[in-house]
């Protein structure tokens, strides 16, 4: 065990600004509290060009709220986020962000084109119009996720899958290079989550940063190269081989572990 | 004499003033709108019912100092600004308290009403001849109105059209997806900021034809009713516009067509008949058509 040490906790590897420069999304030293109650603790994460990173860890670790106080949904109480080595702030226009499905209400007046075309709100801006060239690209993400023939269905028809999927187009359509997801998988059918790894590992090989929260242990080894094991502060990083081990996992569920080995048995 | 009102026949001065509120309407709608889609419409009472102490505040100030109380920009400015204290203790209290919001505004609209009443006590004792024109900002009145405060409302409106169309994509993202907006520049707060913004300029602009009891209605009734009509944020804002114009205008040319009409209730009145008829008739979303669909489909069982 003693050679994944570098890359688990107490173990932060020294990273220089020149280096933080090529890493698509680096967290420093990030802090987040509810109250008093500190969710996410001095959390050092680093997730590589072309490579796919999953976020896990037990309810409540802080896995949605690392995602979203690095987005600056959530305010940190300390930290630094940094995308290319540039404060988030500056670099919106370079991360795409999917947010989980229940969080909208899907009974809004909208098709699922326009949902899509919400994807280009920074290109846009407020006053340029939107041009056949701007549908074209939008139509080109649906048919990325398989969803071009419902363009003008509304979005309250559509199952939770399909759904998921127009998120998924929505931030396509942003052209970006960091891509984080919310559990992406969350109560989806199998149709939809084959086709939304499909789509994630096509960004990978294109050399995009892939980093999702994910809850399946069982899927971890198939779908990802990296792990960053989380509960409340940073348990292990790296690749699978590294972090996914049945001593890290055992740090982050506690008494869950046995979930855990199932879950390692399994994969 | 209906029928010369709403064809614009009652002469030079009515007919501004049913043009003026038009446009008022059209931007009343289109602010609704998007007030109706961030579920926010409750919002817009406690703006309004906020105006009342700024609007006699001014009034009173003026006419203490022996200038005319009934300056509509004046009156236009007072409202605003006490309009916009409301909305921040309504944030306040929110954010600062356990409230929920429509707490918060229940109190803060009251208060500020009270308080507004209170002011027009002392108005009242004011000698008489000083104290006339400020009861029509309650229910709203065409009667008298001067050309200038016509061309005012008619501009304002159209102020807040334009503000409407500059804000309608952040407006629309935050509405259906806050946590995506924020990721793309578009903060809750500033959100918030251009909605209750553009709430508050069409408040004060439609205060002297609708009046500060009813202008609420100016803004919920338009996209309660487009709603019947369409599935999509453009054409919803669209339609609530010109149901919003329809209304104001058929309400300001009926109100001018007899004496001691109110404009407000008329305009309120107008607008309401267009929304039975959209619940009823409109197609899918309307009652008769759920009616006829749901037999459909017990006959088809």
């Amino acid at each position: 065990m003693s050679e994944t040490l570098p890359v688990t906790l107490g173990n932060v590897t020294p990273v220089t600004p020149t280096d933080l420069n090529a890493v698509p999304f680096a967290l420093r030293g990030l802090t987040v509290s509810y109250g008093d109650q500190p969710v996410v603790l001095d959390v050092d994460m680093t997730a590589l060009a072309g490579r796919m990173t999953a976020i896990i860890g037990p309810n409540g670790a802080g896995k949605s709220t690392l995602l979203k106080a690095a987005l600056g949904i959530v305010p940190r109480l300390s930290g630094q986020v940094t995308i290319f080595g540039q404060p988030f702030e500056r670099q919106r226009g370079r991360v795409a962000y999917v947010p989980q499905r229940a969080a909208v209400d899907w009974d809004f007046p909208s098709d699922v084109l326009d949902v899509v075309l919400m994807g280009l709100t920074r290109e846009l801006g407020l006053l340029r119009r939107i041009r056949s060239a701007h549908r074209d690209r939008a139509l080109a993400c649906l048919d990325r996720v398989g969803m071009r023939d419902f363009a003008r269905r509304q979005i309250g028809q559509l199952s939770g899958g399909q759904q998921q999927r127009v998120f998924l187009a929505r931030a396509l359509a942003q052209q970006a290079e960091v891509y984080l997801l919310d559990e992406p998988f969350a109560g989806v059918d199998m149709a939809t989550e084959r086709a939304i790894i499909g789509v994630l590992h096509a960004l990978r090989d294109e050399g995009r940063t892939i980093v999702c929260v994910h809850h399946d242990l069982s899927t971890v080894a198939r779908y990802f190269d990296d792990v960053f094991l989380v509960n409340r502060e940073r348990i292990a990083e790296g690749t699978v081989a590294q972090a996914f081990t049945p001593e890290a996992l055992h740090r982050a569920y506690g008494g869950r572990l046995d979930t855990a080995t199932l879950a390692l048995g399994a994969a | 004499m209906i029928w010369q009102a709403l064809m614009l026949q009652l002469g030079y001065n009515a007919s501004l003033v049913a043009l003026g509120a038009a446009a008022l309407g059209l931007a009343a709608g289109a602010v609704g709108a998007f007030l109706f889609l961030h579920k926010r419409a409750l919002v817009s009472d406690a703006v309004s019912h906020a105006t009342l102490p700024g609007l006699v505040g001014v009034f009173l100030i003026l006419t203490l100092l022996g200038g005319d109380g009934r300056d509509v920009l004046a009156l236009m400015a007072g409202s605003a600004l006490s309009a916009w204290l409301g909305l921040r203790w309504v944030r306040w209290l929110t954010t600062r308290t356990r409230l929920p919001e429509d707490a918060a505004i229940g109190a803060a609209l009251s208060v500020l009403f009270g308080f507004g009443i209170v002011l027009m006590t002392v108005v009242q004792a004011l000698p008489a001849g000083r104290q006339a024109g400020l009861e029509s900002y309650l229910l709203g009145s065409t009667a008298g109105m001067l050309f200038s405060e016509a061309v005012i409302i008619a501009f304002g409106g159209l102020a807040v059209l334009a503000g409407v169309f500059l804000f309608r994509r952040p407006l629309t993202l935050t509405a259906f997806d806050p946590v995506f907006a924020a990721t793309q520049g578009v903060s809750q707060r500033k959100s918030d900021a251009m909605l209750m913004g553009l709430v508050l300029a069409i408040t004060v602009v439609g205060l002297k034809i609708v009046g500060l009891i009813l202008i609420v209605a100016l803004l919920v009734i338009p996209p309660t009713t487009a709603r019947f009509w369409t599935d999509s944020v453009s054409r919803l804002v669209v339609l609530s516009g010109g149901l919003g114009a329809v209304a104001a205008y058929v309400g300001a040319a009926l109100s001018a067509s007899a004496p001691n009409l109110p404009t407000g209730p008329i305009i309120v009145l107008v607008g309401v008949a267009l929304f039975t008829l959209s619940l009823v008739a409109a197609p899918r979303r309307g009652a008769l058509a759920r009616a006829i669909r749901h037999r459909r489909a017990a006959r088809g069982l």
